[in-house]
């Protein structure tokens, strides 16, 4: 008997599993639609949920951008050094910089800038807000004739996109000033040539899609865990599991989306 | 229509307000916008920067250049002029002649280092992309006009490298045989030596002509008779011009003499001069009594044919015992 229900029983697994991946796409998809519906309706921008929405922001944003500057700037001074030292003993020394860009402003700094807020803000925000749901603050709010979700969860997915792109922008607009005054010292006469290769690395092909990445991952970082704690209820296995669980479960779930999306960039740049 | 989360089952105990409506602080909305502009500069700054990396902003000028292949070049690929952009590939496409024409914009400002007479050249390099380059030989020819077509040569460093190892493979080849033991190169060196080696011997450059001690010493000799003989001769000539041009007149005395002589064979010769005459008066003689002689023979001919007829008419007329008979069968 255990020998023949063992691989009926395995199939079984992997198709829940399967399907129980399905269903959280979808619900993450379903989330998208409902922020989207809510971020056109003026009624989201009422003075409350304004209020909301800046605090999100405001507290989201001022405390991870510094923070991150400082940190991206010093792994970027050191990456942009090596790379430089590298290129001149192999006596490649103009390519050093268009390397630099693109390891750096193309590829790292965004998906760093993702990680970053997710483990910072959203993915604490995601299991803050199922907290929420298992105490009853929610279903209070909805008591009280507030929507929770345009109250609670809206703000914290606006605030978790805003700074991926803040921090993204911010911290590539700070390796492109470090990369020029590494590789050219403090000069103003090396900034024509250096514009024109930062032109020739950003195409109109390359900077679509490094945009693309930059608001594919905003909205990843930001949606998945608002959905998995909005959607997941008690019947749903991660319910019965500890906060730790969940927490590492969603993040697994949000690791594996930005592992896609940055698969589909490196494709679309280099392919 | 969508799914919305089942709050039935929460608790509805009563709970401090959530963290959205806790006191805030001031000025949030202020921050957020600060926040917002912050990104919205940033954005727009780089998409600003961006573009005018990109050249959008320059007013340019358009130059079509024509390959026969674009491989390795691509859109936003600079023409350098001296080693500084002044241009860069906007679009390349196919020609109804099958070649490659690669519009190239150029900037405004930087078109007057172009002229009728430019050449524009590109290099593909072993390391790097491939570069487009523009040389101005005459700096005061008429500025090249926009929208002009030139021909773009195309030097292939890695095709050359093929034809470079061959003939540097032959270049070797041509050093080996020249370098090796047994080549005439070496031969001619080694003869040289033992040239030089008989140079410096005992009878120096004489020994290494003649190749051996022994005629050289020959040839020593022979010099050194050459030189007593000559010295001989000297003494000889001296005696000779003694005898001759001398005081005792001995030599003026024989000239006489044979002067005398030469008078004397003088008339000799006259009178054997006379005595050629009578001989040839008498050969003449003898000359017309050969003529008489002819003649005479010819009369003797025609004599001795009549008696030869007369005799044949006497045999005809009065054949002598002779049979004459003719016996038939």
């Amino acid at each position: 008997m255990t020998v023949n229900a063992s691989p009926f029983n395995s199939f079984s697994h992997m198709g829940r599993t399967t399907l129980r991946w399905f269903i959280s796409g979808w619900r993450i998809v379903l989330f998208s639609m409902l922020v989207l519906t809510l971020a056109i309706s003026p009624a989201t921008y009422q003075r409350e949920n304004r209020h909301a929405i800046a605090h999100q922001i405001v507290l989201g944003t001022f405390q991870n951008v510094i923070w991150f500057s400082v940190l991206s700037s010093l792994i970027s001074l050191i990456l942009i050094r090596i790379v430089v030292i590298t290129a001149l003993s192999y006596g490649l020394s103009k390519y050093a910089l268009e390397m630099v860009v693109r390891v750096l402003v193309l590829e790292l700094i965004p998906l760093t800038a993702a990680l970053f807020v997710a483990l910072r803000r959203t993915l604490p925000d995601g299991v803050e807000l199922a907290e929420m749901r298992r105490r009853g603050d929610l279903a209070l709010l909805q008591q009280q004739g507030i929507d929770p979700i345009r109250r609670e969860f809206f703000p914290r997915a606006v605030a978790g996109m805003f700074s991926v792109l803040m921090l993204a922008a911010v911290s590539c607009v700070l390796s492109l000033i470090l990369a020029y005054l590494s590789i050219y010292g403090f000069t103003h006469w090396a900034l024509p040539g250096y514009t024109r290769v930062v032109g020739q690395i950003f195409n109109p092909a390359v900077s679509m899609i490094f945009l693309l990445k930059t608001i594919f991952f905003s909205l990843a970082v930001s949606l998945s865990p608002m959905a998995s704690s909005l959607y997941d209820t008690r019947d749903t296995p991660l319910h019965s599991r500890s906060k730790a669980a969940n927490e590492l479960a969603a993040m697994v779930r949000l690791f594996f989306v930005i592992l896609l999306i940055e698969v589909a960039s490196l494709m679309g740049n280099y392919y | 229509m969508q799914e919305r989360p089942d709050h039935s089952d929460l608790l509805p105990d009563p709970l401090p307000p959530p963290s959205g409506m806790q006191a805030m602080p001031k000025n949030l909305e202020f921050k957020a916008a600060i926040l917002l502009l912050v990104l919205f500069v940033l954005v727009c700054g780089s998409v600003a920067y961006l573009m005018y990396a990109r050249g959008a902003f320059e007013s340019t000028q358009e130059l079509v250049l024509l390959a026969d292949d674009s491989e390795g070049v691509v859109v936003g690929m600079d023409l350098t002029f001296s080693g500084f952009p002044i241009g860069r590939v906007s679009r390349i496409e196919l020609s109804t002649e099958g070649k490659a024409r690669m519009i190239v914009d150029v900037a405004e400002k930087d078109a007057h280092w172009l002229r009728t007479s430019s050449v524009f050249a590109m290099e593909r390099g072993i390391v790097g992309s491939t570069k487009m380059r523009a040389y101005t030989g005459v700096p005061t020819d008429p500025p090249l006009p926009a929208g002009a077509e030139r021909a773009l040569l195309v030097g292939d460093v890695a095709a050359e490298i093929p034809l470079l190892v061959a003939s540097a493979k032959q270049l070797i080849e041509n050093l080996n045989g020249l370098t090796a033991a047994e080549s005439a190169l070496s031969t001619s060196l080694s003869n040289l030596q033992g040239l030089t080696e008989k140079f410096n011997g005992p009878h120096g450059a004489l020994g290494g002509l003649m190749g051996n001690e022994k005629d050289a010493k020959k040839l020593v000799a022979t010099l050194d008779r050459a030189t007593s003989v000559l010295t001989k001769v000297d003494g000889l000539l001296v005696r000779a011009d003694n005898q001759i041009f001398g005081k005792d007149g001995n030599s003026q005395a024989t000239i006489v003499q044979l002067n005398a002589m030469l008078s004397e064979a003088r008339a000799s010769l006259k009178k054997v001069d006379a005595v050629l005459v009578d001989a040839q008066a008498i050969s003449a003689n003898a000359k017309i009594a050969t003529s008489d002689l002819d003649v005479l023979r010819a009369d003797v001919d025609r004599s001795l044919r009549k008696v030869d007829q007369l005799v044949t008419e006497i045999n005809r007329k009065w054949p002598f015992a002779r049979d004459t008979e003719l016996t038939l069968p």
